[in-house]
């Protein structure tokens, strides 16, 4: 009985992945279920199709730069929350912790008003910083579990060792939050790769990102086209997870548990 | 007297509105074990941090080898320190563990080496050296944690409740162990601990630590035997406190009118009410041909294979604890009459407490 449960379950959580990956081989030009034979075809006009390559080269660089800029930000953010004699901790921490509450559309509107006002919508530096914001409480989180985990006395060792405060932070507590940093990364390249709503706004022909040029294709097309790109998103996605969480030692953030 | 390695000079420090130390004066002298004893919450940990140069001093300053630290952070100040904790490095090898202070010193490849197998061999660990801390008991996760903080031959090693992870057993193998070692490389240890059989076992002096001020500074033998306040009275070991009035100059009245003598240190003045102490292993049954035999009643009786521990009520009020040492010469039993003798010279007198 608990078994059926949990099969319906998992069932009804998988079925739209298994949907989109079943039309995305179907022959014909419809979008439609079940497919009527099976074709690479549609993978092939992903490839070729300019617009998503260059969409892919977008979400590329703004995925990097959004984790460069949130990783060192979101950790000094976790370490003065986990430790720091911050003044009004309480509420940095609700500001910075909860994944944002505001709705994506309120997001983007404020991104375009703003990045109109400072006639930044044509780069994609409008996108980053979006991106940076929307990822932050993601990497602050997964730092700050790993800040918590960390043993003050292990930097006071360091400490009477001889180590200089930077020589402890690179020698002791950088490695020791490991865990916490490779899971913040995951965690801000998935979001970033997968964000649709917020950056629709703010991005132009030549800015936007993947799930972005992906949408704006369905407006105008109905192949399966969109399922193919669908399908490969979720087969990357799940080979990073994967692969992060067989060699990387995540606590199990994201897989399995032990 | 010998040369002062940590001088702490009027030192306070407060967390919030409460004093963890209040003025202390310390000397600790090259070479010497010292030890910092008391209860929790005493001020002795916060002692040693202020010495480590983990907190700074709200007042006084701190000196070693005469040069004042107080401003130094602890990084520069170059002690050893083993924490209660261990605090070893959980990413790190054994060797790497005990390496990391000379790396910090940028010493060559080949004189880690040399020095890091000295130190595991120093400690009976030169075979797991290859281990993660995880992967030791807590005996040997100690020792490695003593390793890294004598590699580097620093001037003071800090100890800070370092066996108090440990069962028992261990614990004393570990002591032994740790006095030697001590012993052998000579260096001036501060060693906190609330376990007063350890203070008293493996220190050259203990200063015996009170709300945050030294209740009083002696040799193991000194602090036992002649405790200066009540609080070193009842802390370390057992102890009774006698009260009454001087009524000559080497004679007490109790309170129920029993007249005993006692030799304090200096004559006692007439009419004085004062304080004093007796350990209970000085009390022994009285014998036909005793002075200074007191009369009471068994109140309590705890038997304990070495000794038996006894209470006597006199007829005052006053209790007595008495060890009788086994096996006892008569059956002990509570509401039984007990004659005790009480050895003059076994009285020490209090100075009026801090708590008052």
């Amino acid at each position: 009985m608990l078994r059926l449960a949990v099969g319906l379950l998992v069932a009804f959580m998988t079925l739209p992945t298994v949907v989109v990956i079943a039309v995305s081989v179907n022959p014909t030009a419809i979008l439609s279920f079940p497919p009527s034979g099976v074709s690479l075809r549609w993978y092939a006009n992903v490839v070729t199709y300019p617009q998503f390559q260059r969409a892919m080269w977008n979400s590329l660089v703004v995925t990097a730069g959004a984790v460069a800029l949130a990783m060192p930000i979101g950790t000094a953010a976790a370490l003065a929350l986990g430790r720091g004699r911050l003044r009004g901790r309480e509420v940095w921490a609700m500001l910075l912790l909860s994944p944002l509450v505001v709705p994506g559309v309120a997001a983007g509107l404020g991104f375009l008003i703003l990045g109109a006002a400072l006639g930044l919508l044509r780069s994609r530096s409008v996108l980053i910083a979006a991106h940076v914001a929307l990822v932050l409480p993601f990497v602050v989180r997964s730092v700050w579990v790993s800040v918590r985990n960390l043993d003050p006395t292990l930097e006071r060792a360091a400490a009477s060792l001889g180590a200089t405060p930077w020589r402890t932070f690179r020698r002791v507590t950088l490695p020791l939050l490991r865990p916490g940093l490779l899971a913040a990364l995951l965690f801000a390249v998935i979001v970033s790769l997968n964000e649709f709503v917020v950056s629709l706004f703010i991005s132009t022909r030549l800015t936007e990102i993947l799930p972005v040029a992906m949408f704006t294709y369905v407006v105008n097309y109905t192949d399966p086209t969109i399922a193919a790109l669908s399908t490969l998103f979720i087969l990357g996605t799940f080979v990073v997870v994967w692969l992060a969480d067989r060699f990387l030692d995540l606590g199990g953030v994201f897989l399995h548990h032990r | 007297m010998a040369r002062a390695v940590v001088e702490l000079v009027g030192c306070s420090r407060d967390y919030g509105g409460v004093r963890a130390v209040a003025g202390l004066d310390l000397a600790v002298h090259e070479g010497e074990l010292l030890s910092l004893l008391g209860p929790s919450g005493c001020g002795k940990t916060t002692t040693l941090n202020l010495i480590a140069g983990f907190v700074p001093p709200t007042a006084g300053r701190v000196l070693i080898d005469g040069q004042d630290v107080t401003e130094r952070p602890a990084h520069q100040r170059g002690l050893g320190v083993v924490f209660q904790s261990y605090a070893l490095f959980p990413h790190l090898s054994v060797f790497e563990n005990v390496a990391f202070g000379l790396r910090e010193r940028r010493i060559g490849r080949a004189e880690i080496e040399r020095r890091v197998g000295a130190a595991l061999a120093l400690v009976r660990l030169h075979t797991h050296a290859g281990r993660r801390p995880a992967q030791l008991s807590g005996g040997m996760q100690q020792r490695v944690a003593l390793a890294r903080a004598l590699v580097y031959e620093p001037r003071v090693l800090l100890l800070d409740e370092p066996l108090a992870a440990l069962d028992r057993k261990l614990r004393e193998e570990m002591r032994a162990e740790l006095r030697e070692i001590q012993r052998s490389v000579g260096i001036t240890t501060i060693f906190v601990t609330h376990d007063q059989a350890e203070a008293l076992g493996l220190s050259d002096r203990i200063a015996v630590m009170h709300d945050g001020r030294i209740e009083q500074l002696g040799s193991p033998r000194d602090v036992y035997e002649r405790p200066a306040t009540r609080f070193v009275a009842e802390f370390i070991g057992a102890s009774t406190v006698v009260r009454g009035r001087a009524v000559a100059g080497d004679h007490l009245e109790l309170p129920g009118g029993r007249r005993i003598r006692v030799r304090a240190d200096a004559e006692l003045r007439v009419g004085e009410e004062i304080e004093l102490t007796i350990r209970p292993e000085r009390i022994r049954l009285a014998g036909p041909a005793d002075d200074n035999v007191v009369e009471g009643t068994v109140v309590g009786v705890v038997y304990q294979g070495l000794q038996t521990e006894v209470t006597v009520e006199l007829a005052g009020g006053q209790r007595l604890l008495v060890f009788v040492p086994e096996p006892a010469p008569t059956a002990l039993a509570p509401d039984q009459p007990l004659g005790l003798h009480l050895p003059p010279d076994a009285f020490v007198r209090l100075l009026p407490g801090r708590r008052a």
